[in-house]
């Protein structure tokens, strides 16, 4: 019979008698477990962070843009041709079931004026609906209202990031600024919502009525040209349906024969985000690999020195076995003492993990997450280590020969 | 019936192409109580008897029965299994764990048994007791007289209640008079609780304690005599 309290007891004892060799062995077992935590919780923060990005984009989003121009079989880039209009993007909103909401964009980049201040930035041309579109509440003010839309209003929603730089601490509602010598009044102001996925400031933007953008601001090649159109669907399931229903009418309206190219493009952008979110999941994976080879080194440093181990006690375990210690009290034994010691750099290896996921969001500002699964999968896995690498010299050290075993110097 | 029986024992080693007898045809029958001595030069095949005696070797060919059970054809775990309930080891290097208190020393065979650590610790006391060391409990090795320590290796041989105790030299690293005390004590082990007791020595005056005495030669038994005390 085993008696595991004891085994338990003697190697700690084992262990205590070689302090510096034991810590040095647990501190390969620590360097592994902790790179395996603080890599996971980089990535897992990574992940976290796209996500975040995603959600501030707007969810079950699909953006349609223009197709390319071939001048002379020179074929230009996507968004050149203008073919998009704002009757598409009214045409969608009656006809497409799957579509939530629809928001034509006109854009371009202006100067900005209020008062001593100025500030380059892109001006939106676009309806109430990118609001919804982009689940972008406001701070402050109201959004367009019909008539403003209908009529080409000389009023304007801003970004946070515009506030700040034209107006600073000063509250804007109800002020003029003037885009491109243009006079319009701010009649509200929208949430910050960070940088979008590929790093870009989402709140450097200004908000005005699409049909201001066209008349006032940029003009256009036809009457109700929009650079984009954004869509929204009631859930992700909705999008490829969609996509299919938005493709076919704008075809039709467009005239475009059974063999002719599109004219436009249909983008899933949640599709996209999933891709970027899907590249950020195989990093994790990639750093937490190359850490477990770390944590397999480790191991390989517990193997070393419990061989060593048996060797030193070979006399140790002769003494045991012809007082009755049997092939499994022996294994035990080694096995306790190499699971001691990769569970206790475990524990250590989870602090220490833990702490550095810390100093390195404090210090280095990257968002880091330490998730309870990454901590159980290091635990476990150092565990698996000690055991697995404790295994053969312990099995080694039960096949000695009681008699050699008691006469070894 | 006989406590040990010992029928046409050989013990064969190989040295590359070499067959040397350790141990040829002994035959040998040791009752329970008895105080025996086991004397020969070295090569005789007396160490090689004594390991077989002590079921941590195994004949190449013939019988041994201990308390009536053959146990040359038993595995390593259930001869591990008789080693700790039927012998006790006594060893001229005493043997002792290091860095282990005089009571978890003689606790071990306890320990291998699966008795409860309460338990343990009570017979282990009492054996100490027996030897002598009531009080040097907590002593590790290093802190006690070669005497004292092979004085600790007796208790666990006596932990068990073991019925044969095997001592391979065990007064070999002592001074005469320390040696005789251990014998003293193994004398009156014999006679107080009917042990029975085995040792191997190479000094005549540690035999003359003994009250049978087998010489070795050449691996086999060339004489077998129960001297008169004086």
């Amino acid at each position: 019979m085993i008696n595991i309290p004891s085994t338990i007891r003697i190697s700690f004892r084992a262990l205590r008698v070689n302090k510096m060799r034991s810590a040095l062995t647990m501190l390969g077992i620590i360097i592994g477990v902790s790179a395996v935590i603080t890599m996971l919780a980089v990535g897992t923060g990574a992940r976290q962070r796209i996500g975040e990005q995603m959600a501030s984009i707007g969810s079950n989003l699909i953006m349609i843009v223009p197709g390319t121009t071939t001048a002379g079989g020179v074929r230009m880039g996507a968004g050149t041709q203008s073919t998009l209009s704002l009757g598409d993007a009214e045409a969608i909103q009656k006809e497409c079931p799957a579509v939530l909401y629809v928001a034509p964009v006109l854009s371009g980049v202006a100067q900005v004026v209020y008062e001593n201040q100025n500030w380059s930035t892109g001006i939106n041309g676009t309806t109430t609906n990118m609001l919804y579109v982009r689940d972008w509440p406001l701070t402050s003010g109201r959004p367009f209202t019909e008539e403003e839309i209908r009529s080409a209003a000389k009023v304007c929603l801003l970004g946070q990031t515009v506030v700040d730089n034209l107006f600073g601490s000063l509250d804007p509602l109800g002020q003029v600024i003037r885009i491109k010598n243009v006079p319009f009044t701010v009649i509200g102001t929208l949430e910050s919502k960070g940088q979008d996925p590929r790093g870009q400031d989402q709140d450097d933007t200004i908000y005005v009525p699409v049909t201001t953008a066209q008349k006032k601001l940029f003009g256009t090649t036809f009457p109700g040209m929009v650079r984009l159109i954004m869509v929204k669907t009631n859930s992700a399931e909705d999008l490829p349906a969609a996509e299919k229903q938005i493709t076919e009418l704008l075809r039709q309206r467009h005239h475009i024969g059974q063999k002719q190219d599109d004219d436009f493009s249909v983008r899933n952008l949640t599709q996209m985000m999933q891709a970027a979110e899907q590249s950020t999941k195989v990093m994790t994976l990639l750093l937490g690999a190359i850490a477990s080879v770390s944590l397999l080194v480790g191991g390989i440093g517990i193997m070393n020195i419990m061989l060593v181990s048996v060797t030193e006690r070979t006399r140790e375990i002769g003494i045991r076995m012809a007082i009755g210690a049997k092939t499994w009290d022996i294994r035990l034994q080694f096995i306790i003492e190499a699971l001691i010691l990769s569970l206790i750099g475990g524990v250590t290896g989870i602090i220490v993990g833990v702490s550095v996921s810390e100093i390195l969001s404090l210090l280095a500002g990257w968002n880091t997450v330490v998730s309870p699964l990454s901590i159980f999968l290091a635990f476990g896995f150092s565990g698996f280590v000690g055991m697995f690498f404790g295994f053969y010299p312990a099995y080694k050290a039960s096949l000695l020969n009681p008699i050699d075993a008691l006469r070894y110097e | 019936m006989a406590l040990i029986k010992a029928q046409e024992i050989t013990k064969t080693y190989r040295l590359g192409d070499i067959a040397l007898n350790a141990l040829n045809n002994v035959s040998l029958s040791i009752e329970k109580g008895e105080f025996i001595a086991i004397m020969g030069p070295s090569g005789s095949g007396k160490s090689t008897f004594m390991n077989i005696l002590g079921c941590l070797d195994k004949p190449t060919s013939g019988r041994y029965l201990l308390e009536g059970v053959d146990v040359a054809h038993m595995n390593r775990d259930e001869l591990a299994a008789i080693r700790n309930k039927k012998i006790g080891f006594v060893f001229q290097g005493f043997n002792l764990l290091p860095r282990t208190s005089a009571l978890e020393n003689a606790e071990l065979p306890l320990l291998y048994d699966g008795l409860p650590a309460h338990e343990r610790a009570g017979r282990s006391t009492e054996a100490l007791a027996i030897v002598g060391l009531a009080g040097r409990e907590n002593h590790h090795p290093n802190q006690l007289s070669g005497g004292q320590q092979q004085r600790v290796a007796i208790a666990r041989a006596l932990v068990n209640n073991a019925p044969i105790i095997l001592a391979d030299e065990p007064t070999g690293n002592l001074d005469t008079k320390t040696g005789f005390e251990i014998m003293e004590l193994f004398v009156r082990l014999n006679k107080e609780s009917n042990i029975t007791i085995i040792i191997v020595t190479h000094e005549k005056e540690i035999a003359e304690f003994s009250r049978r005495r087998i010489f070795f030669r050449d691996g086999v038994i060339v004489s077998d005599e129960a001297p008169v005390r004086a």
